[in-house]
């Protein structure tokens, strides 16, 4: 377990914070979770994901962000999270009639 | 002096650093710091691989970037101790990550300042080289002062450490500056830089970086110096044993 936040850090080396990357390949693109790595602080946190993750020119731009400040769904939580939206087929827009010639809708 | 001579010695620099800070791969705080300083070492050795191969080929006959790494003897190396040097704070000690960073600091400071000055260099190659590894160098010195940032300015321990590295290192900065091995017609024809030249900007960003880290300016006098004759401490015969044994022992073996 990974200890967090800068309250907890402690100087050992073992317990630097998880951070997660995310890297945006070229503009208009959004960012994208690419992986996470260790780091003393964000700015080096920064830098640790410009030596992993952009190596092979991947990003023109890069966001880490504290693994222990992201709040997520549980996997218990899946079923009342994400099962009620699999029968809702008037949640897609497939009733429409589309009218010839229009090509980009 | 010729340009293969000053070519020669600003590949030596940066094929010697980075068979050192190879030592470093696997060995760092962090599996992160691992790859960092792997990075740096390979960028370090590709303007290397240009610099050697440049000179090679101002010789007659010509000689390989791997005739001059690999078929070279001690005293016909050029660089300057500071990269020679093992990575304990004394002769016995441990590999010190604080030695990394402090000459990392130095060796990364200096090369920006030097490259950023060869890229208007007269010789076309040796600017082309500059231009592309100024960019490489800045990014060393970042790392670099992110380091010291935190070591110094950080508990008790990593400030005393950090200091200890610095005091360790100080004694070759100066070898960096030493005017006496550069002819000063290359100087004149704007192909080569007078390193003494370079030593104000140096100082002025150590001391900004080291103020901002709570660290003193090292007070120590020169060491004896002597790479750029190739003469070199007693550590650069292991680090070229390490280096060269494959390439010597199956001659013109490939991998």
């Amino acid at each position: 377990m990974v200890s967090t936040g800068s309250t907890t850090r402690e100087t050992n080396r073992r317990s630097w914070p998880l951070f997660e990357v995310f890297v945006r390949s070229r503009r208009g693109l959004s960012h994208v979770h690419v992986g996470s790595l260790h780091a003393p602080d964000a700015e080096m946190a920064l830098r640790n994901a410009r030596d992993l993750y952009t190596r092979r020119q991947e990003g023109v731009s890069i966001w880490v962000v504290e693994a222990s400040t992201i709040t997520a769904s549980s996997p218990e939580e899946k079923d009342s999270f994400f099962d009620p939206a699999a029968d809702k087929i008037y949640r897609h827009p497939t009733f429409y009639d589309i009218p010839e010639g229009v090509e980009h809708l | 002096m010729s340009v293969r001579d000053y070519t020669l010695s600003l590949g030596d620099d940066a094929m010697i650093a980075a068979q050192r800070l190879g030592e470093w791969i696997a060995a760092a705080p962090q599996i992160e710091e691992d790859v960092a300083v792997g990075n740096i070492a390979l960028d370090l050795l590709g303007q290397a691989r240009s610099l050697l191969g440049y000179a090679g080929s101002l010789e007659d006959p010509a000689r390989t970037e791997d005739d001059l790494a690999y078929w070279r003897d001690e005293r016909e190396f050029r660089n300057v101790h500071l990269v020679e040097r093992s990575w304990s704070l004394t002769s016995e000690g441990p590999r010190d990550f604080g030695v990394l960073v402090a000459r990392l600091l130095v060796l990364s400071t200096y090369l920006c300042e030097l490259y950023e000055r060869l890229r208007t260099s007269t010789d076309e190659t040796l600017a082309g080289v500059a231009a592309k590894a100024v960019k490489e160098v800045d990014y060393h010195r970042d790392h670099a002062t992110m380091w010291v940032l935190r070591l110094g300015d950080g508990t008790d321990e990593s400030h005393r450490r950090m200091q200890a590295a610095l005091e360790a290192e100080w004694p070759y900065v100066a070898e960096l500056f030493d005017d006496a091995y550069v002819d000063p017609r290359l100087v004149e024809q704007g192909v080569g830089v007078l390193p003494s030249t370079l030593g104000d900007a140096f100082d002025r960003r150590i001391a900004d970086v080291l103020a901002e880290a709570t660290l003193e300016l090292p007070e120590v006098g020169p060491a004896v110096g002597g790479g750029r004759r190739g003469v070199h401490t007693e550590q650069m015969g292991y680090l070229l044993a390490e280096m060269q044994h494959l390439a010597r022992s199956h001659p013109g073996v490939t991998w």
